[in-house]
């Protein structure tokens, strides 16, 4: 039998079917070598997935045989393909990795119910960015939202418990919003597919209804990638999960979701109904700058590295969202890029800090004077992931970040140059912080017994530090790729 | 068009206010959740009613009929009534562990407990 026509299918029923196996198995290393085998094969599919997108046309597959638009259907393009890879990849990673960091964070009888929430996560989000169906959407979403919030409530400290049921209440609100919009453009266009929708929706698109129906889905959507002032629900959220889910969510959650809004914006509405009949871009271009200044002038103030970490996240997600706004071609290629390059990064350094957490058993700054001597690679790993997140030459942060600057420098929004270069001085003021704890203080008696982490962390770890410094030098993956599929966003839409 | 014709759509607009209202603010958990139960109900409502077609008979094809009501909307709502049935059981989990944890349900107390403004920002954080 041949596999091959039914590899967009795969990607999503793998990773689904290694859930309830999970369960079955019920010990953890069974269970934990099924998921990340099940892992490890949605990383193959999504390999094969993205040279098949690169070479030819997008690829369309019809579950069941029902032909779009009646039945659902699936749809690998260039930029799906992308984010799939990128989405499969840190699951890949990170699964490894979290056998060694969840033996310290979880019950050992509830290890199998971790992997089996891991991958439910994961299918949520593949399912997210392969589907070509509205409510398909939605219903991918709240799989990979759940099994979010259970995750963070697996935290070892009982903040965690808050943090989930915020984040539950945040991320309901927020897919409510999403279903409302996707439900109004249904009663306007009659179909839910979204190449289908696309179709139609030039015909209605002066009508209230759609125009509700664009601001019902940002909202939404908006909540769910954290845009500020709308991420309350991140910093507490990230800081409290266990590691490995910390680096899953900052690597992937948000990045699927603003995936969702690149979907929707350059697809679905089209560029005309989104940036020209509603002030969407000055509203999105706003918002951006504030998340740049302030969620980064609230990352210096953080004692909690993982917090600190969070609100720089949310301080990022403005350079994306700021790519978005700009409507051209340069803009986009930057946002794609640099959701492609802060995930590598932010990945990078929470799984580095779940390696500090688990040494020194707190992620306290306060508590972490001279870790430069104790942990040397540790220190020095997020030292690197740090000078990405400023935009240093040489590193991930700063390829995306020209490219951001230059799409700004065509819109002729001088301004905007100066807030993308002024906000990452913010950020090398919290990565500051960071070096001067970890390496001009003398470490406590209590810190100077601990040793450096064990290889099974800081080996995945590693990987992703070396692939910041690699997507900063090599460029051709991530900016082809992005370029690529901005492009084809963009004709589509004119 | 008399503004009885849009009835059930005031009815879904004053339901999903008033949950939205609740989820804001309550700041008793549960009370929180019952709030949000409301707010997504009405959305069921928003997709269903749009469904029925006056003098629409059930999607079965027969010469006797030529209006049809749609039955996909309904098929939908099915499955974000299991949606909204798992978010609220998982919801009530966390607040039954929540309350094993803090000894209360009540937003403040927990965050008077953590040391924690209501910003979520503090020294205990």
């Amino acid at each position: 039998m041949n596999l091959a026509p039914h590899l967009p299918a795969l990607q999503v029923v793998v990773p689904l079917l290694s859930a309830p196996l999970a369960v079955l198995l019920r010990r953890p290393t069974p269970a934990f070598l099924v998921t990340t085998l099940a892992s490890w094969i949605a990383f193959a599919v999504a390999i094969v997935l993205w040279l098949d997108t690169g070479r030819g046309p997008a690829i369309s597959y019809a579950i069941g045989s029902w032909p779009p638009p009646w039945g659902i259907e699936y749809r690998v393009d260039r930029l799906s393909a992308f984010v799939l890879l990128l989405v499969s990849g840190m699951a890949a990673l990170i699964l490894p990795y979290s056998r060694a960091s969840i033996a310290r964070e979880i019950p050992r009888d509830q290890h199998y119910l971790f992997y089996a929430m891991f991958a439910l996560c994961l299918t949520g989000l593949l399912g997210i960015t392969i589907t070509g169906d509205a409510f398909n959407v939605f219903v991918f979403l709240e799989i990979s939202s759940l099994s979010t919030y259970v995750l963070i409530a697996l935290g070892p400290d009982r903040r965690a418990l808050l943090a989930a049921y915020r984040y539950l209440v945040m991320g309901t609100i927020g897919a409510t919003f999403i279903v409302i919009g996707i439900g109004l453009l249904y009663l306007m266009t009659g179909t839910l597919n979204l190449a289908d929708m696309a179709n139609r929706l030039p015909e209605v698109r002066h009508t209230r209804p759609v125009l509700a129906a664009l601001a019902f889905l940002t909202v939404g959507i908006s909540l769910k990638l954290a845009l500020f002032p709308l991420h309350q629900w991140l910093p507490n959220a990230y800081a409290y999960a266990p590691a490995a889910v910390s680096a899953f969510l900052a690597a992937t959650a948000t990045k699927v979701s603003i995936y969702l809004l690149i979907r929707f914006f350059y697809t679905v509405f089209g560029t005309t109904a989104v940036f020209q009949d509603l002030p969407v871009s000055e509203i999105i271009m706003g918002l951006s700058v504030a998340a740049m200044f302030a969620a980064s002038a609230m990352a210096i103030f953080q004692d909690n590295l993982k917090r600190m970490f969070a609100y720089s996240s949310v301080g990022q997600v403005g350079y994306i969202t700021l790519g978005i706004s700009f409507d051209s071609v340069t803009g986009l290629t930057a946002a794609i890029v640099h959701l492609f390059n802060h995930a590598v990064t932010k990945g990078a350094l929470f799984l580095l800090l779940g390696a500090v957490t688990a040494v020194c058993g707190t992620a306290l700054l306060s508590r972490l004077a001279g870790l430069g001597r104790v942990m040397p690679l540790t220190s020095f790993g997020i030292v690197l992931g740090g000078l990405s997140l400023i935009g240093v030459p040489g590193s991930a942060g700063f390829v995306s970040k020209w490219y951001l600057i230059l799409a700004a420098m065509e819109k002729g929004q001088w301004p905007l140059v100066a807030a993308i270069v002024g906000s990452s001085l913010l950020a090398i003021a919290y990565v500051w912080r960071f070096v001067e704890v970890a390496y001009f203080r003398e470490p406590s008696t209590a810190l100077a017994a601990r040793r450096e982490a064990p290889a099974a962390l800081l080996v995945p770890a590693y990987v992703l530090v070396a692939a910041t410094i690699y997507f900063g030098l090599a460029t051709s993956v991530t900016v082809g790729s992005a370029a690529g599929a901005a492009a084809l966003l963009l004709g589509g839409a004119r | 068009m008399s503004a009885f014709s849009h009835f059930s759509y005031f009815v879904t607009v004053f339901l999903m206010v008033a949950g939205l209202f609740i989820v804001i603010a309550r700041g008793n958990l549960i009370k929180k959740l019952v709030g949000l139960g409301i707010f997504q109900t009405s959305v069921y409502l928003l997709y269903i009613v749009p469904g029925k077609l006056v003098g629409g008979t059930a999607p079965i094809l027969d010469p006797a009929f030529t209006r049809y009501s749609n039955p996909l909307p309904h098929v939908l709502i099915l499955t974000a009534i299991v949606v909204g049935v798992a978010t609220l059981a998982l919801g009530l989990a966390l607040v039954v562990r929540i309350r094993e944890a803090y000894g209360t349900i009540e937003e403040d107390e927990i965050l008077a407990q953590d040391g924690e403004t209501p910003n979520g920002d503090g020294p205990g954080a």
